[in-house]
């Protein structure tokens, strides 16, 4: 017998084996998760991983789901694309994980998408912000358990107009990349639709991870624009921001930064009171609604003692993976008296709705996650060494959200002005 | 462009050309007389950089007066260059000075890439800040437009006086006129009895504590991240380019020139403000393919 058709006829085995043991329960589930461990994101991905592990930690230590233990995988995305994309066969064909979430960037979503699909894996992108793989693609087999990139643009721009009715210019500074450009053709056409008279006077997109600012901000202080506009994250916007504070352009500027939430700890109060903080969907760790709730509080306890910092937004958008993961688990498991496989998982994840840490998600049909989106105004405080919300507004997922079959682009430029109308929650501080 | 922004965005130009200059001094100076391309300069840059702001944090939470951050920055620089700078120079470069340039390359790359991970190691990977210095001068007004003080006069000043005091040392001391001969020709610079391991060691010694110091006077400013150190020896090699290999003036010309040539980008066509330094160093290429101050060499066999 040739060695290939040793090999041939072990994998058969192997697979007929495979079938068989589908219905008995597995000693463990093993779930692959990709997140940026090294470069610039891992101001992302790390906390996102010792959510991670702290979560899986707690499922175990209730004896896991429907008794079986779940371990975790990690993938470094730092390391490239490809790199990503062949672990994840090698973990999907070798490791026989049950799932994958994958992943914090969204050019490794738009790469993985297709794979994950190709592979009949379940995948659930638990960070990434495109809004175009749902709406330029059809899958069974790969869902998101949060927002993307529209609603949260949307969001910010109602909650800059709810503000602020009366400014008439702004200047953007974004990061020099797909996430920095493409927020802000969402920003900037949500903007003009609903505020037809505002004048765009400067649009900088210095390079990402550039250590200095100081000529874009020498720029907007010659134009002193009504507001100033930045999408950049990590280390970008860290430094931004001070350069920004030490040489006063944020006392002219209003400023607004839909993802300063997870730059909130870091900045301290160098961050000015007045700046407009968004934090991709409802995350805050003081969350008006859950700030009392003894979980929510836990929780916050418990990773504060595992990192030395309050949750951020992907330890949130972790927690809402993993929960929609657990909630597939027990409805598959409702189902049929038969351990799920893939498949029953992928039936059971259909339309779910589940909670992470804050207010419930619901998938759609098209598999896209309703996330509200929380954004305030920061205050400084004595209960705190940073800067925290104030006026904090919740906006409902669903009128901001692109409509099934819709493409973002197109949709934004249709958005009507009696939208600022709508009703949202409002917080103000202390209440 | 009105007076005003002719104004602010020179002003901009020079204070980024001044950082770039220090770190690109120092490579071409190794290159000068090492004959040796050393990647692993960006890594001299980051960990100087980052060494200054764990000094300067040290210094903010042991309670100490604030003006001490100063003396930190040199003290970072100096540190990081003698120490990383004289194990990297005697350990590895000394057993390659010989070998083909390719492999020269490979080996500083290698250390490049590994003193990257350590970085990681040691500091982790969230951003790191400390601001005790540009703080402690505050701004002040130009064109009606606040700059920090430590941007306008501390970084420019420094360049200044490391391109005079460099000069200096070069031209007017002995130990100088040894790194000049050795540069000039290595071999008649031997048979005359000057130690050329010991100029060897002196010049990448001195050349890192340049990246150190650069990343030092740069902490204050940027928050400290995974990566700024690729970003840095991309920028100094392109200025290296320009001036042309081992020209110390030529350096500090090409940074400047590349300061400017970025800020007025920012003003005029923000789009180029990436591309502005490739773009000059192809430029002065074309027309000068050994660089602006470069002398074209006589192969030597």
């Amino acid at each position: 017998m040739s060695i290939l058709a040793r090999a041939l006829a072990a994998c058969l085995l192997g697979g007929l084996l495979g079938v068989a043991q589908a219905a008995e329960r597995p000693e463990e589930i093993v779930i692959g998760i990709t997140a940026f461990l090294s470069g610039p994101a891992s101001v992302f991905g790390e906390p996102g991983q010792a959510a991670a592990e702290m979560i899986i930690d707690n499922i175990n230590a209730q004896g896991g789901i429907d008794g079986v233990p779940v371990r975790a995988i990690y993938v470094d995305e730092g390391a490239g694309g490809e790199h990503v994309v062949s672990e994840y066969r090698r973990l999907v064909q070798q490791e026989g994980v049950s799932a994958m979430l994958a992943s914090i960037s969204s050019g490794n979503c738009n790469q993985i998408a297709p794979v994950a699909e190709d592979l009949k894996m379940l995948n659930i992108m638990w960070d990434c912000g495109t809004q175009r793989i749902f709406e330029e693609g059809d899958y069974r087999y790969v869902f998101r358990t949060q927002a993307n990139a529209t609603p949260e643009m949307v969001a910010t721009v109602l909650y800059l107009l709810k503000t602020k009715p009366d400014f008439q210019t702004i200047a953007v500074v974004n990061q020099d990349y797909a996430w920095g450009r493409e927020s802000w053709k969402i920003f900037s056409t949500a903007l003009k639709a609903l505020k037809p008279d505002v004048q765009v006077v400067a649009e900088l997109f210095p390079k990402f991870g550039a250590p200095d600012y100081s000529t874009e901000i020498s720029r907007l202080s010659a134009l002193r624009p009504d507001v100033v506009l930045s999408t950049s994250w990590g280390g970008d916007l860290d430094t931004f921001v001070r350069q920004s504070a030490q040489r006063g352009l944020t006392g002219m500027s209003t400023f607004v930064l839909p993802l300063a939430e997870s730059s909130l700890q870091r900045l301290g109060k160098d961050l000015p009171e007045g700046v407009i903080v968004g934090g991709r969907g409802d995350h805050y760790f003081l969350h008006p609604e859950f700030r009392d709730d003894p979980a929510f509080q836990a929780f916050s306890a418990e990773f504060r003692e595992k990192t030395g910092a309050y949750p951020i937004y992907p330890v949130f958008h972790m927690a809402q993976a993993l929960a929609a993961l657990q909630k597939a688990y027990e409805i598959a498991l409702e189902n049929s008296e038969a351990w799920p496989d893939t498949e029953a998982l992928v039936d059971a994840m259909e339309g779910i709705e589940f909670r992470g840490l804050t207010r419930p998600v619901r998938l759609r049909e098209d598999h896209q996650g309703l996330e509200d989106q929380l954004l305030g105004t920061t205050v400084h405080s004595d209960t705190h060494d940073f800067a925290v919300l104030d006026n904090i507004m919740i906006f409902p997922a669903d009128p901001i959200t692109t409509p099934v079959g819709q493409i973002s682009e197109e949709w934004v430029e249709t958005l009507d002005p009696a939208m600022l109308e709508m009703e949202v929650d409002t917080y103000q501080h202390g209440q | 462009m009105t007076p005003q922004l002719l104004w602010l965005a020179t002003l901009d130009g020079v204070a980024y050309a001044a950082l770039v200059f220090l770190v690109a001094v120092g490579l071409t100076l190794i290159f000068g007389v090492l004959r040796v391309l050393n990647v692993a300069h960006g890594s001299f840059y980051a960990i100087g950089a980052y060494t200054a702001a764990s000094l300067g944090i040290a210094i903010s939470s042991g309670g100490l007066p604030g003006w001490l951050s100063y003396p930190a920055l040199i003290l970072a620089a100096v540190l990081i260059g003698t120490l990383l700078g004289s194990l990297i120079e005697r350990q590895l470069l000394a057993r390659i000075y010989g070998k083909e340039e390719v492999l020269q390359l490979l080996v500083t790359f290698a250390v490049f890439m590994i003193l990257e991970d350590v970085q990681r190691l040691v500091w982790g990977v969230q951003p790191y800040f400390q601001d005790t210095p540009l703080r402690l001068l505050g701004t002040m007004e130009v064109a009606g437009v606040f700059y920090t003080r430590y941007q306008l006069l501390v970084l420019p000043a420094t360049a200044l006086v490391v391109l005079v005091g460099l000069r200096l040392f070069l031209r007017h001391t002995l130990q100088g006129r040894v790194i000049l001969a050795v540069t000039q020709d290595r071999e008649a610079a031997m048979a005359m009895g000057i130690d050329a391991h010991r100029v060897y060691l002196t010049t990448f010694v001195l050349g890192a504590s340049f990246a150190a110091l650069g990343g030092a006077l740069a902490s204050p400013t940027t928050a400290l991240v995974p990566g700024i150190g690729s970003d840095m020896i991309v920028l100094s090699f392109a200025v290296v380019a320009t001036a042309g290999l081992g020209q110390v003036e030529g350096a500090a010309l090409a940074a400047l020139l590349m300061g400017l040539g970025r800020s007025f980008a920012v003003y005029m066509y923000p789009e180029f403000e990436v591309l502005m330094p490739y773009l000059i160093m192809v430029v002065v290429l074309l027309i000068r393919p050994q660089g602006l101050f470069g002398v074209a060499e006589t192969r030597r066999i």
